[in-house]
C-alpha cells in the first residue's frame, strides 16, 4: 500500500518536475540525482573508496559545516528577539531565557559555535596530518585558512552580543590589543613616529582600536559595529569562501588520496 | 565519597604534587617531554594495549577530580566545558591519526599496500557518502540538543564598564594569546605573532616541497613538518589555553587545578631588565642615559638571533632541505621558526632569571 502511493507520487508530474531524473537505482540516476541537484552537486559524482572512510577525514569538514548552517538558523531565529542597543541587548536576552517557549536557539547557538572552533580546528589537523595541503591542493588550503580565521572572527564579534559582564570584559581584553597594533595603535610601536610637525596623528580617538570600536572603550557603537559584523558581513564572506572551498575540493580531484 | 577523597591525607598528598606539577614550567616541560616521546614511540605507545588503559588511567584520573570543590568548580562552568571536549577529541584524534600513520609507515617498510590504497577504486557519491552525511548530521544535531538542554548558556551581570571582573579572559580559544601576554607585550602577543601565525600556516604548503605523504597518513615520510606542526599545534596553541583557562585566576596567576583562587594574592613582579644584567651585574657600570646604547645588549642579542639563527640551522640540521627548496624558501622557514622557538626560549628566560624584556625601548612601546 505504501509503496503504491510512494510509486505514485514519484511517478507524478510534481515529484517528476522537482527531481528530474528517475529514481536513483542504477548508476545513471544516481549521478543524475547528485548532478541535477544545486546542493548536492557540491560534491562530485564519484569519489575515492578510501577518501569517505570515516577513519580518513572523520567527517570533519562536513560536521564545521553543518555546524554553521546550525548556526544561520538559529542565529535567524535569535534576531528575532535581539535588539542590538545597549538599552535593549542584555534585557532582550535575559527575556527569551525567561519567556520563550522552547527557546533553547541560544543554547544551540553558542554551544554550536563553540562546537565549530573545535571541529575546525580538528578539521585543519586531518588536512596536515594526512599532507592533504600538498600540490595540486594549495590554494584550497589558504582558502581554509582564511576560513578559520573567519570563523574564530565570528565568534568573536558574537561574544559581545548578550552585553553582559562576561561579553564586556572578554571584548574588552581582546579588542585591547588592537591598541598595540606597530603603527596604526596608539600604544604601538613606531606610532609616535607618525606625526605631522608634533600633532600626533595617531591617537587614542583614531587609531586601529578606534576603528575596530567605533569609539575609545566597548560601548553603543561597539555593539553596532560587531552586531552588523556578525550577522551580516562575515556570514557573507564566510558563504562565498565555503563555495570556493568546495568548488575546489572537487576540482583538485576529490578528496586526496596516495596517487 | 566525595568526603574521602577531598579530605584523606593521601588524596591530599597528591593533589599537592598534582598542583605543584601544573606549575608552568613542570606542566610545559612534561608536556614536551611527553610529546617528543609520542612522536619517537609512536609505533608502540598508539598500540590499544598501551593507549588503552592509558585513556582509562586519564579517565579515571579526571572522574576523580570532580570531586575537589576548587577543580569543579572551574570546569563545571558553561564557557570551560567545550574546552574539556576539545582536549578529549583532540586527544583521541591525535591518537586516531598516528594509529594510521604506525600502520602505514610499517606497510610501507614491507611492501605492502597503504590504508588508503585503491586510489582508482570510486564510489558513487549517491548513496554512499550522502548517506553517511546523513546519519553524521542526525547524529550530531542530537548531540548538539542534548548537550543544549543539559547545560545553559551563561548570562552574567549586565555590562558595567565600571566594574572590571578579576581575572577577565578573553573567549576561550583566545587565551593561548592571552596567556603570551605573561611573555611578550600587546605588540606581539596579541597582533604581530597571531599575524605571523596565519601568514606561516597560509605559507606551510609553498614551504613544505618533500612530495610524499601527499593524502595519507604517515609520520616517517615527513617527520620534521608534522613535528614542527605538532609543536605549535599541541604545545604553543592548546597547552597555553589550558593554561589561560584552568590555571591562571586572579591577577592572572598561577593556581594549581586544586587549589582556591585566592584574590588577595598580588600580581607577579617582573623586575629583571636586561639592561640590569648587562651594565649593572656583570659590568658594574651606571645604566648608559642613551636608550639605543643601554639597549645594545638585547639588540644584538636579538638581531644575532635572527641573523645567525637561520646560518646555525642550516649549517646544523638543513643542508639538504635547503638545496632542495632554494634560498627564499629556506629563509622564509627558517625566520618562521626562529619565531615560533621565541616563545619557549622567551618562557625559559622568565622561569631562570626572572627576565622581564630582552630589549626594552619602553620609550617606542617597543620591548621583546
Ligand atoms: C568553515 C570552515 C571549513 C569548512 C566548512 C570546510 C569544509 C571542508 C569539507 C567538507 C571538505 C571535504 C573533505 C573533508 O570533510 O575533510 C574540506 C576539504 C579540505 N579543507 Fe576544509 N573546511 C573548512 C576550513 C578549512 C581549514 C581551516 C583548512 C586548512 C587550514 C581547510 C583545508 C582543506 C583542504 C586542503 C581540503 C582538501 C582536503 C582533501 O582533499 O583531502 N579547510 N573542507
Amino acid at each position: 500500500m505504501l509503496a503504491r502511493i510512494t510509486n505514485w507520487v514519484r511517478e507524478g508530474q510534481i515529484w517528476g518536475s522537482v527531481f528530474r531524473h528517475g529514481i536513483p537505482r542504477d548508476r545513471r540516476t544516481r549521478a543524475m540525482a547528485i548532478l541535477s541537484n544545486v546542493f548536492l552537486h557540491l560534491h562530485p559524482v564519484a569519489v575515492r573508496k578510501s577518501g569517505i572512510r570515516l577513519s580518513f577525514t572523520w567527517c570533519m569538514g562536513g560536521l564545521t559545516f553543518f555546524l554553521f548552517l546550525v548556526e544561520i538558523i538559529t542565529g535567524v531565529l535569535l534576531m528575532f528577539y535581539y535588539r542590538p542597543t545597549v538599552e535593549y541587548a542584555y534585557f532582550d536576552i535575559e527575556g527569551l531565557r525567561a519567556h520563550v517557549t522552547l527557546g533553547l536557539q541560544r543554547e544551540l547557538h553558542r554551544w554550536g559555535a563553540h562546537a565549530m572552533i573545535i571541529t575546525i580546528w580538528l578539521h585543519m589537523l586531518r588536512v596536515f596530518l594526512t599532507g592533504s595541503y600538498k600540490p595540486p591542493r594549495e590554494f584550497n588550503w589558504s582558502v581554509g585558512v582564511i576560513l578559520l580565521v573567519l570563523t574564530m572572527l565570528l565568534s568573536f564579534t558574537g561574544y559581545l552580543l548578550p552585553w553582559d559582564q562576561l561579553a564586556m570584559w572578554a571584548i574588552t581584553v581582546g579588542s585591547n590589543m588592537a591598541r598595540a597594533t606597530p603603527l596604526v595603535g596608539y600604544e604601538g610601536p613606531g606610532a609616535a613616529f607618525i606625526q605631522i610637525g608634533g600633532v600626533p596623528l595617531v591617537h587614542s580617538g583614531s587609531d586601529a582600536r578606534f576603528g575596530l570600536l567605533a569609539g575609545t572603550f566597548v560601548g553603543p557603537n561597539a555593539l553596532l559595529r560587531f552586531y552588523v559584523l556578525h550577522c551580516v558581513f562575515i556570514p557573507l564572506v564566510v558563504t562565498v569562501l565555503l563555495a570556493v572551498h568546495f568548488w575546489r575540493v572537487r576540482k583538485d580531484g576529490g578528496i586526496s588520496g596516495p596517487l | 565519597m566525595p568526603g574521602v577523597l577531598a579530605e584523606g591525607s593521601g588524596f591530599d598528598t597528591i593533589k599537592h604534587w598534582v598542583n605543584v606539577l601544573c606549575q608552568p614550567h613542570w606542566f610545559m616541560i612534561i608536556a614536551v617531554v611527553l610529546l617528543i616521546v609520542f612522536l619517537v614511540g609512536y609505533r608502540k605507545v598508539t598500540k590499544p594495549v598501551i593507549a588503552g588503559p592509558l585513556a582509562a588511567f586519564a579517565t579515571l584520573a579526571f572522574l576523580a577530580s570532580c570531586f575537589d570543590p576548587n577543580f569543579i568548580l572551574i570546569v563545571k562552568k558553561a564557557d570551560n566545558v567545550p574546552i574539556v571536549m576539545m582536549i578529549v577529541s583532540m586527544t583521541f584524534f591525535i591518537w586516531l591519526s598516528f594509529r594510521q600513520a604506525a600502520i602505514n609507515d610499517e606497510r610501507m617498510e614491507n611492501g605492502q599496500p597503504l590504508l588508503e590504497a585503491g586510489a582508482d577504486d570510486k564510489v558513487l557519491v549517491w548513496p554512499d557518502l550522502v548517506y553517511i552525511e546523513l546519519i553524521a548530521l542526525v547524529l550530531f544535531t542530537a548531540f548538539l540538543i542534548v548537550w543544549a538542554i543539559l547545560l545553559r548558556a551563561p548570562l552574567e551581570q549586565p555590562a558595567d564598564p565600571n566594574v572590571a571582573p578579576n581575572p577577565a579572559k578573553a573567549p576561550w580559544y583566545f587565551l593561548g594569546l592571552q596567556e603570551m601576554l605573561v611573555y611578550f607585550d600587546p605588540w606581539l602577543a596579541g597582533v604581530v605573532f597571531p599575524g605571523l601565525i596565519v601568514v606561516g600556516l597560509i605559507a606551510i604548503p609553498y614551504m613544505d616541497k618533500n612530495p610524499r605523504g601527499n593524502g595519507y597518513y604517515t609520520f616517517k615520510e615527513r617527520p620534521f613538518a608534522i613535528s614542527t606542526f605538532m609543536f605549535g599545534f599541541v604545545i604553543l596553541w592548546s597547552v597555553l589555553i589550558v593554561f589561560g583557562t584552568f590555571l591562571r585566576g586572579p591577577n592572572w596567576n598561577f593556581f594549581g587545578p586544586y587549589e582556591f583562587w585566592d584574590h588577595n594574592q598580588p600580581a607577579a613582579l617582573l623586575n629583571r631588565e636586561p639592561r640590569d644584567l648587562f651594565w649593572i651585574e656583570m659590568l658594574n657600570r651606571p645604566i648608559p642615559g642613551n636608550y639605543l646604547l643601554r639597549e645594545l645588549p638585547g639588540i644584538l642579542l636579538l638581531g644575532g638571533y635572527f641573523i645567525l639563527g637561520p646560518a646555525v640551522l642550516y649549517v646544523l640540521f638543513f643542508r639538504k632541505l635547503c638545496r632542495q627548496v632554494g634560498m627564499l624558501r629556506y629563509g622564509m622557514m627558517a625566520f618562521l621558526l626562529l619565531t615560533m622557538l621565541l616563545m619557549p626560549i622567551k618562557m625559559v628566560l622568565r622561569w631562570s632569571l626572572n627576565l622581564h624584556y630582552v630589549v626594552a625601548i619602553t620609550e617606542w612601546f617597543l620591548n621583546v
